[in-house]
């Protein structure tokens, strides 16, 4: 088993050093818990490009916490105007952007890193379903990644109405908006959620509250356990076979390298070439065309007027066009209701995949022409649904994604059936290095 | 059976009762936390009426007043806008505006106390976004042929007319809400209050 109890202690060899660590073993884990987790953790040896994205969210999640710790120095959660007309919130992100000594890198990092972080976890995810990393017996990480998944959301949520430009507002508007739909409850929920009958400085102060504190609490709190069941159980690779199955005579997998320092070194490699990206997009596109900074958003926020076309950042909109889609009312309810239910069960069936695939095997590798189909079909969708969430309703772009939106639930839903008639080829005994 | 017998049920009782007065007490500890979040004394006094002078509103504009934080739209319609009103009957969702979205005395084919004014809250039904003025017919205005003018809202496309009325098959779930409203002479309205003082 991982040694990430804490039975194995440290026996100093007389150095200083070694006097200090048998003293620190005695009384906390720190020797197990580095070999349980990093230089005994045995990961198999054939890890390729996919496997990057893990380590990157961390350093992500990382970078988001450090930048956002100093840009809370400077930032005011205030809605009310200063002498000069404007939104007091909003002049504190200019101040920080024309004034804060660096300022503008701060800001630009933690802008950027937002949508950065979207981009890796979605590589990540998409990793988990070209080889079955969600399937038996990694569901509870999957479904610990899940709950990531919609702590960031929110946490991108909240994090956007803080500059208070005019996509911040009505961005916040129609989503707080979405929870009125619900029946019976929904208009009293809203106001609740907001504080006010509109969304105001009470919005604004609370959205401050679980941006910087309640979400990334639980964000954090949520990794560890992605990463504490990972290390339980093992990682998966691109050939979806389990490395524990055959191991030496020392007990450690046949195909398990240790995860320190092999792929600490690996991920170095691409922790140098993402932050040559990363840096590219802060020093000269931060507003990313104006995808990761949207040009309303350098607008105060306008309680009378709506800007002519709101979008959300891109990272929501294959969810929004979900959304949109959705324009039949059924049974007696309306068509707004469903269009909250079909988008939040767009995000929530991600959890239930390792229930809905029957397939032999868990590898992209080994699996047969209908579910290389159905994935083919269903990120073709989701980009085209991300594509449509940015552009301004009509009518073919409304038919397109409620096309889109029966291909993307049909993934999940048929998965049972297809998984299960699909052709196969059965796994190797051991891990290839192709 | 044997596994039974070494439970000890008064000690099992204490502690369902303890966990069970423990819960409670988290429960009630919820409340000054959640009702934390409602709007605030302040925010509940900052709904006050409005006071408007139409004087200047010539025919065929429109103005926009706050009220509890929300936009206002005053339209003084022409009699062109106005006629485009009974042809849509069967185009709109809910064209006798049985829904209650305004007060009685606006539940009328104009939704208004005087013919040509319309005042109405200038938020979409749907999901809060504040539609905008199409008034000019069809392609005039970047809509279709056959649009007779009204509002567009740019968020999720739900269109309405000139009585902001809501088009069939829309997000929008309802006709645009009018607030309760008085004249308080030929020319000026108090918004967010009438007669029955409501």
């Amino acid at each position: 088993m991982a040694a990430n109890t804490n039975f194995e202690k440290y026996k100093s060899d007389g150095s200083i050093g070694g006097n200090v660590l048998e003293w620190v073993d005695a009384r906390f884990p720190a020797t197990s818990m580095w070999k349980g987790h990093l230089s005994e953790y045995y990961a198999p040896k054939n890890f390729n490009f996919w496997y990057f994205f893990g380590s990157l969210a961390l350093l992500v999640l990382v970078l988001q916490i450090v930048t956002g710790i100093f840009l809370v120095m400077h930032f005011k959660p205030d809605a009310s105007l200063n002498a000069a007309g404007v939104p007091v919130a909003f002049a504190s992100v200019e101040y920080i952007m024309r004034d804060v000594p660096w300022g503008w890198l701060i800001r630009y990092m933690h802008s950027t890193g937002a949508s950065a972080f979207f981009i890796v976890v979605f590589l990540h995810m998409f990793r988990g379903m070209l080889y079955g990393s969600y399937r038996k017996p990694r569901e509870l990480i999957w479904l610990f990644g899940v709950g990531i998944f919609l702590c960031l959301m929110g946490e991108a949520f909240f994090g956007y109405l803080l500059p208070w430009g005019q996509m911040s507002f009505w961005g916040a508007q129609v989503i707080v908006n979405l929870f009125s739909a619900i029946p019976l409850i929904g208009p009293d929920l809203s106001v609740w959620l907001r504080g006010d009958f509109v969304v105001g400085d009470a919005t604004l102060n609370r959205f401050f509250s679980f941006h910087v504190i309640a979400m990334p609490l639980v964000l954090i709190g949520l990794v560890a356990a992605h990463i504490l069941a990972l290390h339980e159980v093992g990682s998966n690779n691109p050939d979806g076979v389990e490395i524990k199955k055959l191991k030496d005579e020392n007990g450690h997998p046949l195909d398990g390298i240790p995860f320190h320092p092999y792929y600490t070194v690996k991920d170095i490699v691409g922790v140098v070439v993402f932050l040559m990206v990363f840096s590219c997009v802060v020093f000269f596109a931060p507003e990313g065309g104006g995808y990761f900074l949207e040009y309303n958003n350098f607008i105060p926020a306008d309680p009378l007027k709506t800007p002519p076309h709101i979008a959300p950042v891109w990272y929501f909109t294959p969810f929004y066009s979900i959304l949109r889609a959705m324009v039949w009312p059924i049974l007696g309810l309306d068509a707004k209701f469903w269009g909250v239910v079909a988008m939040g069960a767009s995000v929530v069936i991600f959890a239930f995949l390792p229930w809905l695939d029957r397939s032999p095997v868990k590898s992209i590798r080994y699996r047969g022409p209908i579910y290389k189909t159905f994935l083919t079909l269903f990120v073709i969708c989701f980009v085209i649904l991300g594509y449509l969430g940015t552009q301004p309703p009509s009518y073919w772009g409304e038919k397109v994604s409620q096309v889109c939106s029966l291909i993307y639930f049909g993934f999940f839903l048929l998965m049972p059936w297809y998984s299960k008639v699909d052709k196969y080829t059965p796994e190797p005994e051991r891990v290839t290095m192709k | 059976m044997s596994k039974e017998n070494k439970v000890d049920c008064g000690r099992r009782r204490l502690i369902v009762a303890t966990a069970a007065v423990g819960g409670a007490g988290a429960v009630a500890a919820l409340v000054p936390f959640v009702a934390s979040m409602l709007p605030s004394e302040r925010a509940k006094a900052a709904g006050a009426p409005v006071e408007v002078d139409i004087s200047k509103l010539e025919p065929g504009q429109m103005m926009t007043v706050e009220w509890r934080g929300k936009p206002v739209w005053i339209i003084n319609r022409t009699k062109d806008m106005l006629d485009t009103l009974p042809k849509l009957a069967d185009a709109v969702a809910d064209p006798k505006s049985e829904k209650e979205q305004q007060p009685a005395y606006c539940q009328n084919e104009t939704r208004s106390i005087k013919p040509e004014v319309l005042v109405a809250v200038g938020i979409c039904t749907h999901l809060g976004c504040s539609p905008s003025a199409k008034f000019k017919h069809g392609a005039e205005e970047g809509m279709s042929g056959d649009w007779l003018g009204g509002f567009l809202c740019p968020c999720h496309g739900s269109t309405f007319d000139f009585a902001g009325r809501v088009y069939k098959a829309k997000p929008a779930p309802t006709n645009l809400e009018v607030p309760p409203h008085m004249y308080l002479s030929d020319t000026r309205i108090l918004i967010g209050e009438d007669k029955k003082g409501a």
